[in-house]
């Protein structure tokens, strides 16, 4: 089926193709009356034996022969069979052997070997050397290094000597990624054991670093090195254990609230499971607020995510006094927030913040005050002096304290070993002009940066690189086009982290909404990143304090990260790339979200739906089994062909959404989504009644 | 750039499905039944199904099920999951589940599971993701999934993830595009994407596109039109199908095309058969080919069939 040259076969060809057929047909049918007849004679077993080597494949026929073994060992075991154990294992070995020189590619000959073998009753000593013979042959054959692997544990011999066989074949030639990636494994094993040799990881990886350095510098268009050199760079930025790096509200803000209840986030930094009110103590004037609930803002039902959310209640009791009450969350005091590796959280910390609740006006009914918020740009004006007061959240826009005393993610080490590579690899790109090299020298800037954080002071935190990283990726979208999304996805994640680097750089994207005079959500700060080519969110661990976002004229074509998000309470998707429903899916966790605008995206556009498989849903088993469509029933419509809005907006409490401009004609669509909102009020601009 | 030869490659697949006597037919006796879901699936998401026998076939997958519930290859070959799944995937493609004892098909895939959560291929015990991802896709479709421990299963697979973010046969097994397919299919079916760098992976997986525009399987090998479904189904689970180039890709797949005889080949002027033409067109419709039905990238079934069997008529 592989790398037959098309052509049509001459007459003589087809003689004797026929020829073979007959001939493989008539062993075939010989074979299945005998395995069907469970007649395990010699004769039985050579047919079998003829038909395997001719076709390794028929896996049927070594099913056959393991029962036939089976069979054959009792009989010997009870002495009846003249045929020792040992001659009836060494045929069956002959056997795959020689189904192997045949297709050395055939799963049901190696596994046969592997079964034979795992009866015991014979030496493993042949089994290297015939590895060796198919390992010339071909290097990159994963059943035999699978096989290989096998037969080592079976050996017993060391993770180190199968390292330095790795060394050897890598040393033959470097492109190898079979051995690479052998060695990768190898390594990992010997370096979480602290085995004899392979302590500490530092030497280790400086060694590693050698040897990767040969091969990405011999021919850095070989792509062998390249995912082994990503591996050590991960190795050696990669912090084990979780850590909090954000929070809402933030370290030391004074909140003022006008609701009784107010979300509290955890942002860590990496997925994490056990975020509950024994792993996390509130302390508060409140009691309700002792036994939290916490949900990971995740899509699947894992129970484990990145940021978590509990909502703290404020008793309005007393609305005239102003006060502000502390609020103490710790965490880390007892064992449980465990990270998808199984890491505990470590860093015993602590954050404190203040809460002032104001009185709310409940004098009408909040449908009649609702306005319509308009996204055009007159309505955003900037205002310098407002965003001095104190309640500007973006001033604690810098939630890093929390880390000020953990240990710095960046040894000495670390951070020698990121610049020798930064150098090695600008080095490198001022002879040749190589795309692995410069992506190799965005991610190590990427990296170093990353580091930063934590060895500077909060104040002199300043990213240097950004321009750099950057410019690399807009020279690799030209460079390299066939990948240029790629590129552009990782550009926009360094964008989003330029702006939310500073103070200074977020102000330049806060303006202040003032549409009509009278609206609640007048006053708002919004960040617009509006305009600037933006594939993909990032940064989300420093604007979870955002309420009003503007996202507008961007290319997104997924928003995650946005669920985060918890004080959302207007967004502007406008004019993206979003291709589906399931794409809003981050949405469904953004309980405050009152104002939608998805209008002139991809929706409905697009026979494949990137997103099916990453939000919830009956095909993966992750919702629907509370879904009733008969509640929201439109005559004439099959409602399940609606399910992607369906399980979106079913939960939320939209009062204001477009959504014209995309690929949804149906009328009846609409009248699904009024009874799917019932609280929606604006639709597309026009007023509901 | 050619056509889609929609008809002639009709015609093929209605050829190879008669032919029985020349020696490759006879050497792909043994797997009939892929070849059934191969033929079968590219001729629906043709929009040609209407020209098979549904009692025809339906007749004759059920005549490879054996005691056990497993099914066979062929007629008379034994039961294994690869063939299990490919009589299920068939039946689904007619809306004929239900002449199935959907019980003692899961049961006998559900026995298959081993204590450590990974699935043998049938009673002879050899393990491999493939077997993972086949168990949980048939039970799923079978809405028999609770017939297994899933919390195992994933473990299972996740423990087969490897530094390059992809997944081997084993623990330690070499990542591989068609292995990458098999573990992200079944962790999007029981929900468990989570488990998987998305990012990390997704650029080993757009790595595959060489210069040709055609996807190869793993670092440094040749393409292959194969891996235009397991690289693309992998991508499009996880959202980073953008990063290949779609265009050239449609070209390359088309380039493989017989456009005298119909079928497609792995490369550029091979000889075609059966199995590429599924891949070559599943992959079109992956890449949203105009005219071809819209593929499910985790069940591998058209999404319409998919549709009916997970949200009902
Ligand atoms: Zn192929």
């Amino acid at each position: 089926m592989h790398g037959r040259p098309r052509k049509a076969p001459t007459p003589e060809e087809e003689n004797a193709s026929s020829l073979k057929a007959t001939k493989l047909r008539s062993l075939q049918s010989q074979f299945l009356q005998n395995h069907h007849s469970k007649n395990y004679t010699k004769e039985a077993l050579e047919i079998s034996a003829k038909l395997l080597e001719s076709n390794p494949e028929f896996y049927t026929a070594w099913n056959y022969r393991k029962l036939a073994v089976e069979h054959n060992l009792k009989q010997s075991e009870t002495g009846t069979d003249p045929d020792s154990i040992e001659s009836i294992i060494d045929e069956e070995l002959r056997v795959a052997e020689s189904a192997l020189r045949r297709n050395f590619k055939s799963y049901g000959a190696w596994y046969h070997r592997k079964w034979v073998l795992r009866k015991g009753h014979t030496s493993t000593d042949r089994e290297l050397q015939l590895l060796e013979a198919f390992q010339k042959r071909d290097a990159r054959n994963f059943h035999a290094w699978n096989y290989r692997r096998f037969i080592a544990a079976l050996m017993d011999r060391s993770d180190a000597e199968e390292l330095l066989y790795t060394t050897d074949m890598i040393n033959k030639n470097f492109s190898n990624y079979s051995a690479w990636h052998n060695r990768s494994v190898l390594l990992s094993h010997l370096l979480e054991k602290r085995a004899q040799g392979f302590f500490p990881k530092e030497k280790v990886l400086t060694d590693e670093y050698d040897l990767v350095h040969q091969a990405l510098f011999t021919d850095p268009d070989d792509q062998s090195g390249w995912f082994y050199h990503l591996w050590l760079l991960d190795q050696t930025v990669k912090v084990e254990t979780p850590l909090l790096i954000s929070s809402w509200p933030a370290n030391g803000v004074d909140l003022n609230v006008s609701s009784d209840s107010f979300p509290l986030i955890l942002y860590f930094s990496e997925a994490v499971e056990g975020v509950n009110s024994s792993t996390i103590s509130v302390e508060s004037a409140w009691d309700a607020n002792k036994d939290l609930f916490w949900r990971p803002l995740s899509a699947n039902n894992s129970g484990s995510a990145q940021a978590w959310v509990a909502h703290l209640d404020f008793p309005n009791e007393k609305p005239e006094s102003l006060k502000s009450f502390p609020v103490k969350v710790s965490l880390g005091h007892s064992q449980g927030i465990v990270s998808s590796n199984g890491f505990h959280y470590a860093h015993p910390s602590c954050f404190e913040f203040t809460v002032c609740v104001r009185p709310q006006n409940k004098e009408h009914d909040p449908r009649q005050s609702i306005e319509m918020i308009s996204w055009r740009d007159e309505n955003f004006h900037v205002n310098e002096t407002h965003f001095q007061v104190s309640s500007d959240p973006i001033k604690y826009f810098d939630q890093l304290k929390i880390d000020e005393n953990s240990e710095p993610t960046g040894s000495k080490w670390h951070l020698k070993t990121i610049a020798n590579e930064i150098a090695l690899f600008r080095e490198l790109l001022s002879e040749i002009n190589c795309k692995i090299g410069k992506l190799t020298l965005a991610r190590l800037l990427t990296a170093h940066d990353a580091m930063m954080p934590y060895t500077k002071s909060p104040d002199a935190y300043e990213m240097i690189h950004f321009e750099e990283v950057l410019e690399l990726y807009s020279n690799l979208m030209k460079l390299d086009p066939a990948h240029s999304r790629y590129y552009k996805d990782e550009y926009s994640l360094v964008l989003f982290q330029q702006v939310a680097s500073s103070r200074e750089s977020l102000l330049k994207h806060c303006f202040l909404y003032g549409g009509s005079t009278g609206s609640s959500i007048n006053n708002y700060i919004c960040l617009r990143l509006n305009n600037l080519s933006l594939s993909r969110i990032g940064s989300v661990q420093k604007l979870l304090w955002v309420q009003m976002l503007d996202l507008s004229h961007n290319e997104l074509q997924s928003i995650e990260g946005l669920e985060a998000m918890q004080l959302l309470s207007c967004l502007n998707l406008s004019n993206n790339k979003l291709g589906s429903f399931t794409a809003l899916e981050p949405l469904r966790l953004l309980k405050s979200l009152k104002v939608l605008d998805i209008s002139y995206n991809e929706i409905g556009a697009h026979s494949v739906d990137t997103r099916r498989y990453l939000c919830s849903s009956p095909l993966s088993h992750t919702a629907g089994s509370d879904w009733n469509f008969d509640e929201f029933a439109v005559s004439g419509v099959k409602v399940t062909n609606y399910w992607e809005a369906f399980s979106i907006f079913k939960g939320l409490n939209l009062t204001q959404l477009d959504i014209v401009g995309n690929a949804i004609p149906d009328e009846k669509f609409k009248l699904f989504l009024f009874r799917l909102l019932p609280s929606l009020k604006w639709l597309d601009g026009e007023e509901l009644h | 750039m050619g056509e889609l030869e929609v008809e002639k490659h009709v015609k093929y697949i209605l050829l190879v499905e008669k032919r029985k006597d020349d020696f490759e037919s006879v050497v792909m006796e043994h797997l009939r039944m892929n070849g059934a879901y191969w033929g079968l699936t590219t001729l629906d998401l043709l929009g040609k199904l209407e020209t098979v026998d549904t009692e025809e076939v339906v007749s004759w997958v059920m005549k490879c099920q054996h005691e056990s519930g497993g099914f066979g290859g062929n007629v008379g070959h034994d039961p294994h999951l690869l063939y299990t799944l490919s009589s299920v995937q068939v039946l689904a493609l007619f809306d004929k589940i239900n002449v199935l004892d959907t019980d003692r098909v899961s049961n006998y895939i559900a026995g298959l599971q081993n204590d450590d959560g990974s699935f043998s291929g049938d009673m002879w015990g050899e393990v491999d993701t493939r077997f993972s991802y086949i168990a949980i896709c048939c039970l799923s479709l079978l809405h028999h999934l609770d017939k297994i421990n899933v919390e195992k299963a994933v473990k299972y697979i996740v423990s087969c993830k490897n530094l390059d973010g992809g997944f081997g046969c084993t623990p330690g097994g070499e990542s591989h595009a068609g292995q990458v397919f098999c573990c992200v299919g079944a962790l999007s079916i029981t929900g468990s994407l989570h488990h998987i760098d998305k990012d990390l992976l997704g650029w080993w997986l757009c790595e595959r596109q060489v210069k040709s525009g055609g996807l190869n399987g793993r670092p440094e090998k040749l393409p292959d039109v194969c891996y235009s479904w397991w690289v693309l189904s992998s991508l499009i689970m996880i959202d980073r199908v953008h990063w290949i180039d779609k265009e050239k890709l449609v070209k390359f797949i088309l380039d493989c095309q017989d456009k005298e005889n119909g079928g497609i080949s792995d490369r550029p002027d091979d000889a075609v058969d059966v199995y590429h033409t599924y891949f070559g067109v599943a992959g079109l419709s992956l890449l949203e080919y105009p005219g071809l039905k819209a593929i499910d990238p985790a069940y591998a079934l058209p999404v319409d069939v998919v549709n009916r069997i997970f949200f009902g008529r």
